[in-house]
């Protein structure tokens, strides 16, 4: 199998950053660890809007941890698509609402 | 898609449906190369080897592995195909031991142990022994499945069982994708039945007790939190009441092993057990306080043990032989399943242990 920058085995290793700065990755993994906990929000909407945000960074590392967090929280493939729907339209909306700027400035430069 | 499902591993001769070829699985590979290490290592650290059976606190009973469905999870690899069935007379030597041990719960397990055509007589004269707890694990669409058992909800409750029933899910989606087309409905309708006649409605004493294990290769979530989850879910949407939740870990067994093996979810699954180890769930595993019985009649110390075929470590290894002074203080048997009750929050046939 040919060499590729991803490999699933390396999200195991996520905590090995630690090895190089300890102070700041025990510090990084704490926080983690904290934003994660029930609190106003239920850890269950957490996952939900983490899944989102894996898509929107395209990060396949936390695609993979966070589509199983939400099984092992008991969300459904439905719940899961909807939440990537709403990363995916802030993302599009994102992109469409600089189209104002592009007008502003079609508008000065050409009258 | 859902599937209509049928077989169980023996009848379609697979070779997973051998014990000693599942043994052989979780010995070798990530374990032999020691990219991960054994069960036994593990408990090392913590000096808790050998896992030692303190007093004996509950008897799990297997009447017989057939069931009228085939989950895709099963580690009793039941289904209807099964034909081993308790007999009455296995039956009997199972009540002397009752009557005379020091075990506070009677847990009666299978296959659906309603099938048993002895199960009602076995029930009745069980529960004249008046033991504190007795626990029969019905699958819901038991009740369901033929006139012959519409009358079950009634039968229970006649006899005090405490009923502790399995319910993947709170969608019908999720629920029949692991044990078949249907299920749900089934399910949902029993359920009802058993509110009906006063079964899992707060405060009443017939207890009624959910279990949730994971569809897939993942393990349960916080079970507090999930217990939540479906009280509102089945609330809302079908007027259901339950009691306790409990969520429990699918171990690399049987039914489950192969669907890890087929799935190409193997390693990452046992690489989530072995990470989620959690020293202090080791105190506590089932086996420390259970006795499991086969359908004829041998010790073991959990379910588990029984169907990868690992008989108790002691003289006394059949019912007819039980000597509780003997039984207690053995060495329990091991293996690399055993991670399945100690990840996490730790799993037993009662949910968390930790
Ligand atoms: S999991 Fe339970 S209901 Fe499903 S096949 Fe096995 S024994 Fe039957
Ligand atoms: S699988 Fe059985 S023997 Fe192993 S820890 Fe669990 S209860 Fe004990």
């Amino acid at each position: 199998m040919s060499k590729t920058y991803y490999d699933p085995a390396d999200l195991r290793k996520f905590g090995n950053i630690t090895e190089w700065n300890e102070e700041l990755g025990n510090k990084f993994f704490e926080y983690y660890g904290k934003v994660f906990e029930e609190g106003a929000l239920t850890a269950r909407e957490k996952s939900l809007i983490a899944l989102a945000v894996a898509h929107t960074e395209q990060c396949p590392y936390c695609i993979d941890a966070y589509t199983k967090d939400g099984l092992q929280k008991g969300v459904t493939k439905e719940e899961m698509m909807e939440a990537i729907h709403v990363g995916a339209a802030i993302k599009s909306g994102a992109t469409l609402v600089h189209g104002v700027q592009m007008m502003n400035k079609v508008n000065k430069l050409d009258g | 898609m859902t599937k209509v499902k049928t077989q169980s591993l023996q009848k379609k001769g697979s070779d997973l449906a051998q014990s000693n070829r599942q043994l052989e699985i979780l010995s070798n590979g990530i374990f032999k190369s020691g990219e991960l290490p054994t069960f036994k290592d593990k408990i090392s650290e913590t000096s808790q080897f050998p896992l030692k059976a303190k007093k004996l606190e509950i008897l799990q009973i297997n009447v017989g592995y057939m069931c009228n469905q085939v989950c895709d999870h099963c580690h009793v690899d039941a289904g209807p195909d099964r034909k081993e069935i308790m007999t009455r007379e296995t039956m009997r030597q199972c009540l002397d031991v009752i009557k005379n041990s020091g075990a506070h719960t009677l847990d009666l397990t299978g296959g659906a142990p309603e099938m048993n055509p002895d199960f009602r007589w076995f029930v009745e004269e069980a529960a004249k022994v008046g033991i504190k707890d007795f626990i029969v694990r019905s699958n819901l669409t038991i009740i369901r499945a033929n006139k012959k058992y519409y009358d079950l909800p009634e039968f229970f409750k006649k006899h005090n069982v405490h009923v502790v029933s399995s319910m993947p899910h709170w969608t019908k989606g999720k629920t029949d994708k692991q044990r078949g087309d249907g299920v749900f409905a089934k399910s949902i309708k029993a359920l009802q039945e058993l509110n009906a006649v006063g079964y899992g409605m707060p405060g009443s004493a017939l207890k009624l007790d959910l279990v949730y294990n994971p569809s897939g290769a993942f393990l349960p979530g916080d079970q507090a939190a999930m217990e939540k989850d479906f009280k509102k879910a089945l609330m809302e949407d079908f007027g259901i009441e339950f009691h306790n939740l409990f969520a429990i870990t699918n171990l690399p067994i049987a039914r489950f092993l192969d669907f890890l093996i087929a799935s190409e979810n193997y390693e990452d699954y046992m690489y989530q057990l072995v990470e989620a180890y959690n020293p202090s769930a080791v105190t506590n595993v089932m086996c420390t306080n259970t006795l499991s019985i086969s359908w004829d009649g041998y010790l073991f110390d959990c379910d588990f043990n029984q169907m990868l075929e690992l008989p108790v470590n002691s003289k006394s290894k059949h019912i007819s032989k039980f000597n509780e002074e003997l039984l207690e203080g053995r060495n329990i048997v091991i293996s690399q399943h055993c991670y399945g009750c100690t990840a996490g929050a730790g799993s037993s046939c009662q949910g968390v242990v930790a």
